[in-house]
């Protein structure tokens, strides 16, 4: 099953090699991982979307719990939760494409944040699903790079995730 | 008053009560060493080889509750010492390395005896800190001992540029420390101690299975006293023997891969099971599934969240110090009315015994040659079952483990977690200077000695009376074991050919030796070698070559499939 799980840690050097060895040493995987600090720059926040089975994450909360710089971890899939993924595609934009791209990216509520004679670079935000359906929606040859951040969750409703 | 970063390294030590740390300089710690030398309240003990000081460090803990500590130079005194550390982590002992590191302007530059320290280090340590400002030093060995003996304790790794050493700064040494970060749970949540009680007074079939928890909490009085009022069997894993009296009538024996056949029947067929301080390894109960297969409830109590439910679910977790569950449990058994079904206990413990009259580690006492397990039984007499035993890893390990029975925790010490050949000689070293006026036995084989054997010029210098107890087989004997049950005789690289004289091999370290080769002489020897109050006596035991360690779970097999002497 998939979970994504949201993390408040400590903003030093390093906690982000604990994290991600924690992952590799143990054999769990890791589909993304986003991380930045909070509006107290002593805390770092990071949502990780992972699979396994309800015993494989429950040893993955145990086990970030006890990294000396974790704070707090809460598995986001749970409860009701919102997840958004920002994606950045450049892709080429000639002749009839052109039009076609636009309106795409008008249907999706992309943007277009950059123009040249060839080309139009467009910011899509959602949940990874939708920016799979938006490069499933336009043709493959068109597409000339793409850069996604992975999700980033947060709780539905008055839950709080804080130190 | 400013002090440099070297000082301040010292004083800290000082004010965390270390008395002793075992070390080896290098060009990173120079500025630390000259701050030791000026001073006499921290003792330093030069090892021969990196790995020397960190298990020496690791031995001095586990024999007395203090955290052990070692520093070492940067580079390939990291990397030597890494063995030690992985080996301390593995088996949750407290333990403070300083290490040295090049200066921070040339942190990256591939400096001259440089590595990522706290990199490499990432995975065997509890926590690890690089010092990058003098001013942070301080509270950082102060987080650094808090961290390594607080919770589940283990080993924590400070590393510090050469230039942090050299500058200076006000010092000031933290009297407290609070982490937003890292709070560990201490007392046991009081519904799931009732919830457990409950259970182990409708238990038909009880049993008791503890490991190094036991240890390392010093909850060995507690679980004493528990297991005596319930009148429960109790069973130790390799790590918690000393936890409940090996000699007493409720010990069954330790579990596991070479437990004993009723410890590991009754591990299997219990139909309660309190788990303390332990973790269901693969070397405790074997094959996960197997053991599943019978319904049994379980209660796990275990200071450490993520070690209960990872191979066993269990029903009743209990997350707290050993200790203070331990006791609270007891209280709660006290004051409860009811009473377990003395019937159903007698019926088990009838099941038991007859587990027992299998008499699973029996040997051949006749042996014109000299048989390790009978060497261990004479240790244990000619110790009077009062030796600090260190150990290091095979065969002789699990001998020692089945036939010293021990009564008192802190008097077994091994590399169980890792299982590191070599961990003996300087663990024993660390475990005499933590204790200057104990017998100290390091029980040896020929290959595990010959890992760290250079430490020999330690125990020489700081006149160690360490008695060395050496199973010679000439063979890497628990490899050759596997290689007949399991690849066909085939003894692939595991005789030890080319072996030293051992005793002219001691001897030119200044020290004294004996061999052994009938058994006749074996309890005079070992006689003789302890009335040697002063001395290091190394005793060379010329033992039987085929000998091999039962019972025995094959790897992935179930607790209770086990292969006896007699099958064979
Ligand atoms: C550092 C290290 N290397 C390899 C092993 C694998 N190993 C486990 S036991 C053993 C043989 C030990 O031989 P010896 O010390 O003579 O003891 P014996 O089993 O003969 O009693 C080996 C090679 C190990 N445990 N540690």
């Amino acid at each position: 099953m998939r979970h994504i799980i949201s993390i408040l840690l400590e903003n030093e050097s390093g906690a982000l090699s604990r994290v991600s060895g924690l992952f590799s040493a143990r054999g769990y995987n890791i589909e993304s991982l986003t991380v930045a600090p909070t509006e107290d720059p002593s805390l770092s926040r990071m949502t990780i979307v992972t699979t396994g089975s309800d015993d494989v994450i429950e040893q993955i909360t145990k086990q970030l719990n006890k990294l000396i710089e974790v704070v707090k971890v809460v598995d986001l899939s749970e409860s009701s939760h919102i997840e958004r993924e920002l994606m950045l595609i450049k892709v080429r934009a000639v002749g009839k494409d052109r039009d076609e791209l636009k309106r795409m990216a008008d249907i999706f509520r992309g943007r277009i944040l950059d123009v040249t004679e060839h080309t139009y670079t467009i910011e899509l935000t959602g949940t990874g699903a939708k920016l799979d359906a938006f490069i499933q929606a336009i043709e493959r040859s068109v597409i000339l790079e793409t850069v996604r951040t992975g999700a980033s969750g947060i709780s539905r409703g008055e839950r709080v995730l804080r130190a | 008053m400013e002090l440099s970063g070297a000082e301040i390294l010292i004083r800290c030590l000082q004010e965390e009560g270390v008395e002793c740390v075992f070390g080896y300089p290098g060009g990173a710690v120079l500025f630390i060493y000259d701050a030791l030398f000026k001073q006499d309240k921290v003792k330093h003990i030069l090892v021969r080889h990196e790995q020397g000081a960190s298990h020496a460090a690791d031995g001095y803990s586990r024999a007395s509750n203090k955290t052990g500590v070692c520093l070492v130079t940067s580079g390939p005194g990291v990397t030597n010492a890494v063995t030690g550390i992985a080996t301390a982590y593995m088996d949750s002992i407290p333990m403070v390395i300083i290490t040295g590191q090049v200066p921070t302007h040339a942190i990256g530059q591939d400096a001259f005896q440089e590595v990522d320290a706290v990199g490499i280090t990432r995975p065997c340590v509890k926590h690890n800190i690089l010092v990058k400002d003098v001013r942070e030093l301080a509270s950082a060995v102060k987080k650094a001992f808090h961290i390594a003996r607080s919770g589940r304790p283990g080993p924590v790794l400070i590393d510090i540029p050469k230039d942090v050493t050299a500058a200076s700064c006000k010092f000031e040494f933290p009297e407290s420390i609070s982490m937003r970060s890292y709070n560990p749970v201490i007392k046991g949540h009081p519904g799931q101690i009732k919830k457990a009680a409950q259970l182990l007074l409708e238990a038909k079939r009880p049993m008791i299975y503890t490991g190094g928890g036991v240890i390392l909490s010093e909850a060995a009085a507690q679980l004493t006293k528990l297991v005596k009022m319930l009148g429960y069997p109790c069973t130790n894993t390799l790590m918690g023997l000393g936890g409940f009296p090996g000699s007493d009538a409720h010990f069954l024996g330790m579990l596991g891969m070479h437990g004993t056949y009723q410890a590991n029947m009754a591990m299997q067929h219990c139909d309660v099971l309190l788990a303390v301080g332990a973790r269901f390894d693969d070397r405790v109960i074997g094959n996960p599934q197997h053991f599943g297969e019978v319904p049994r409830k379980i209660i796990h109590i275990d200071i450490d969240p993520s070690s209960i439910s990872k191979r066993v679910k269990v029903d009743v977790p209990i997350v707290g110090n050993v200790r203070e569950v331990l006791g609270d449990l007891v209280k709660v058994l006290e004051t409860n009315r009811e009473k377990h079904d003395a019937k159903a206990l007698k019926a088990w413990w009838a099941q038991i015994e007859l587990w027992k009259a299998k008499d699973c580690l029996r040997y051949d006492r006749a042996s014109k040659i000299i048989k390790p397990q009978f060497v261990v039984e004479k240790l244990y007499e000619v110790t009077k079952g009062d030796a600090i035993i260190v150990s290091d890893v095979g065969q002789h390990q699990m001998w020692t483990a089945q036939f010293y029975k021990f009564d008192k925790p802190r008097r077994w010490i091994n590399s169980g977690g890792l299982g590191t050949m070599g961990f003996g000689l300087p663990a024993a070293m660390g475990a005499q200077i933590a204790n200057p006026k104990a017998t100290v036995t390091c029980v040896t084989g020929e290959a595990s000695f010959q890992m760290c054997l250079q430490e020999l010029s330690t125990c020489k210098q700081y006149r160690l009376p360490i008695k060395i107890v050496c199973l010679n087989n000439r063979y890497m004997g628990m490899v050759r074991q596997w290689q007949q049950f399991f690849h066909g005789n085939r003894y692939s690289e595991s005789y030890m050919d080319a072996l030293p004289d051992f005793v002219a091999l001691v001897q030119s370290y200044g020290h004294s030796g004996i061999r052994i080769e009938n058994p006749a002489d074996v309890e005079p020897a070992l006689k003789d070698a302890f009335k040697r109050k002063d001395e290091l006596v190394f005793l060379d035991f010329i033992t039987d070559q085929s000998e091999n360690v039962f019972p025995m779970v094959p790897g992935g097999m179930g607790i209770s499939e086990m292969i006896l002497a007699e099958e064979l």
